[in-house]
């Protein structure tokens, strides 16, 4: 059977290298010209900014981007296997994973998470949590909405004396990865018994398949509580949290809250953009804000399409902050972007020499 | 081809010709190449399966060295450390097509029987193409009707009355215990039920057909009535095709993947209670292999798949055993 399909595989890829042959011809006068289609594949959180920008970039410069979500692991194993031109994952790999597979990765956007829940009665954002006492919810610890851990926490608060319904993701995802990793980091009983994954081992509850999935499900169980990106919360008008945050203030979840999250990191000190936006210090910052990223080869076999990805997103970081906070999103600060434009410089390279111009655009 | 074969020679013997005269094939070696070709065919088939087994072994290789057969007996399913049991996944597959199988095959008895025996002439094959359209709906659009629709109405009025009935009773308390969420193992079977209801009386309405009118008729004539016939003449005539039908359904609720996924709660536990989220092997592997990164979890979800596929085999093996015994 492999052999069969891998022969099949060999004869769609003479198709398509003649295909290309014929182009490079028509091509072949201007070497510098870019690549009219990219393609990428992964993380399904940024999907509807992604597909937002490259309609736009599109119109503006005819530039075809075709990007699949895949899945952050999805995204991560194609980079590797080089069947498209750049992954996407809401997972960071570590600076020695990223070297051992050749790769370099910088964040695009971010996001946060909230706790989302489904209590008759509740307000959006009346309800008070802090990170310890969500971790003990969703390891089944705290079963009931009146346990005094959350009364503590909202004093003023009706709540019913009701079982809790834990939901979360069934499906391996980024937003587990950095729920999980967030729950880890206010929580040892979290970090020693259940751990940090896009997909963990979940003591208690119920799991819906995707942030739509838990959001039906929050939206469909009483009593429920769930944890999803943002924007599903807003779209799906459920009933989310406010947070205490590291600094001990409570804060709601907001555009400013995530961009103060990433105000308080230090990118200039992360090996690879090797940093997860869980638990920052600042007194405004949203405790669960996350970032996304992308991951290119460093070694750039194709640099055509490589240059026009980096065009791309060199693009969306200039022009497209206002299309991602329209969809709910954070845009880095421009402080950030340079870090990231200078990383390009210093890694992507093609022969040996780098693709990206020092402090600049491409054209 | 039988068909157009013996309509050949019926026109051909019509014509008062020989029949390998107006045969454009040249008889023997045409035979031959068509006999080849049907083999062929049929060894295609075969090697489909065998390398559906063999591949899926390889994938599942480095789990099942690792876990060993316990793989199928523990309960552990944590990707943070690596470590992979199956039982869970096993357990929720089963006891959901249990489930479905319960309600699904007396309701689609009742049905082939109604279309075949009882209905008025005119109102047999409206029924009938009805219920092969039912058949034909993809599993995606049950699932969704099973949670926006279904779940919330089952919660309500069937979850929460059964937990309170049943609140101080020994054993059923744990069977039946709350909370009513309307998602789970019992939600996912009824909803399998429903799937496979309309598959099963298909099969059952043609097979109940095949049996002999004159001794339907011969039943009615004696004086017995609809029931008796039913049971004295039809079951006892074509039991090794009804058993056919409920096992060609018993293997499309162990593989759903879709519509279980929307409704079962997807959490791998075991409970006793039938309310309580589970998994089924078809929606675990639906539900992580896209994020699967780890070598080890990806092997322990192919592994999970070639455990369904042995399920499958065993399920079907005893589906033929029971055949041959019925019909000895």
């Amino acid at each position: 059977m492999k052999r069969t399909l891998a022969s099949l595989a060999v004869g769609a890829m003479a198709a398509v290298m003649a295909m290309s042959a014929a182009h490079a011809q028509s091509d072949a006068q201007s070497q510098d010209k870019l690549a009219k289609r990219i393609t990428g594949a992964g993380a399904s959180f940024p999907y509807p900014v992604y597909s937002k920008w490259a309609q736009t970039y599109q119109q503006k410069k005819g530039v075809q981007l075709n990007y699949q979500a895949i899945g952050s692991g999805g995204g991560i194993k194609q980079i590797e296997a080089n069947t498209v031109d750049f992954g996407a994952s809401d997972k960071p790999l570590k600076p020695a994973e990223l070297k051992q597979a050749g790769l370099m990765q910088f964040p695009t956007v971010m996001g946060g998470i909230v706790p989302i829940m489904n209590v008759e009665g509740l307000e959006p954002g009346q309800l008070v949590l802090d990170g310890p006492t969500l971790a003990q919810i969703f390891m089944g610890k705290i079963t009931k909405w009146n346990d005094d851990a959350i009364k503590k926490l909202n004093p003023d608060v009706d709540l019913p004396d009701a079982d809790i319904s834990v939901v979360h993701r069934s499906d391996g995802s980024g937003t587990t990865f950095n729920f999980t990793y967030y729950l880890a980091d206010v929580s040892d009983d979290w970090k020693n018994n259940i751990g940090v994954d896009a997909s963990v081992q979940w003591p208690a509850g119920t799991g819906g398949k995707g942030n739509q999935g838990v959001a039906n499900y929050v939206g469909q169980i009483q009593n429920s509580i769930g944890y999803v990106e943002y924007a599903y919360a807003l779209q799906n008008k459920l009933t989310y949290a406010k947070m205490k945050n590291k600094d001990g203030n409570v804060v709601a979840p907001s555009q400013e809250t995530f961009q103060a999250a990433a105000k308080g990191a230090d990118w200039q000190k992360a090996d690879g953009f090797y940093l997860i936006l869980a638990n920052q210090t600042g007194a405004k910052s949203w405790p669960m804000t996350a970032a996304t990223f992308i991951l290119l080869h460093t070694d750039v076999q194709k640099p055509q399409e490589i240059k026009t990805v980096l065009d791309f997103f060199n693009w969306a970081y200039a022009d497209g902050d206002q299309a991602a906070e329209k969809l709910d999103y954070v845009p880095f600060p421009d402080s950030v972007v340079k870090l990231i434009k200078t990383e390009w410089h210093d890694q992507l390279m093609a022969d040996g020499k780098p693709i990206w111009p020092m402090n600049g655009n491409s054209q | 081809m039988a068909l157009v074969d013996r309509q050949r020679v019926a026109t051909s013997s019509a014509a008062g010709d020989s029949r390998r005269s107006v045969r454009f094939f040249n008889g023997s070696a045409f035979e031959r190449a068509f006999a080849g070709l049907c083999l062929a065919a049929a060894l295609f088939v075969l090697l489909i399966l065998g390398g559906f087994f063999v591949s899926l072994t390889i994938g599942a290789w480095p789990a099942l060295a690792k876990f060993g057969p316990a793989f199928v007996w523990t309960t552990t399913w944590n990707p943070v450390t690596g470590v992979f049991g199956a039982l869970p996944a096993i357990a929720g597959t089963l006891i959901t097509s249990a489930i479905a199988i319960v309600i699904a095959v007396p309701l689609a008895f009742a049905i082939a029987i109604f279309i075949t025996q009882l209905a008025p002439e005119w109102l047999r094959q409206p029924l009938g193409v009805a219920i092969e359209l039912l058949a034909a709906i993809p599993s995606i659009i049950y699932g969704m009707w099973g949670l926006f629709v279904f779940a919330p109405v089952f919660r309500t009025f069937v979850q929460a009355p059964i937990i309170a009935l049943f609140d101080n009773v020994p054993v059923l308390s744990s069977i039946f215990s709350g909370p009513a969420i309307g998602i789970g193992m019992a939600t996912a079977g009824v909803v399998l039920a429903i799937m496979i209801l309309p598959f099963i009386a298909a099969v059952m309405r043609d097979v109940i057909a095949t049996v002999p009118k004159r001794l339907k008729e011969s039943g009615y004539a004696i004086g017995a009535t609809d029931w008796e016939v039913a049971r004295a003449i039809i079951i006892p005539n074509c039991a090794g095709g009804l058993t056919g039908a409920v096992f060609l359904g018993l293997g499309r609720a162990l593989g759903e993947t879709m519509a279980v996924t929307f409704i079962i709660g997807n959490a791998n536990r075991i409970t006793a209670n039938i309310f309580a989220p589970s998994n089924t092997i078809a929606s675990t592997i639906a539900n992580e292999f896209q994020e699967a990164y780890t070598d080890m979890h990806s092997s322990a979800l192919i592994a999970l798949g070639l455990l369904l596929f042995v399920i499958t085999f065993i399920v079907l093996a005893l589906a033929r055993l029971m055949l041959k015994r019925i019909s000895s």
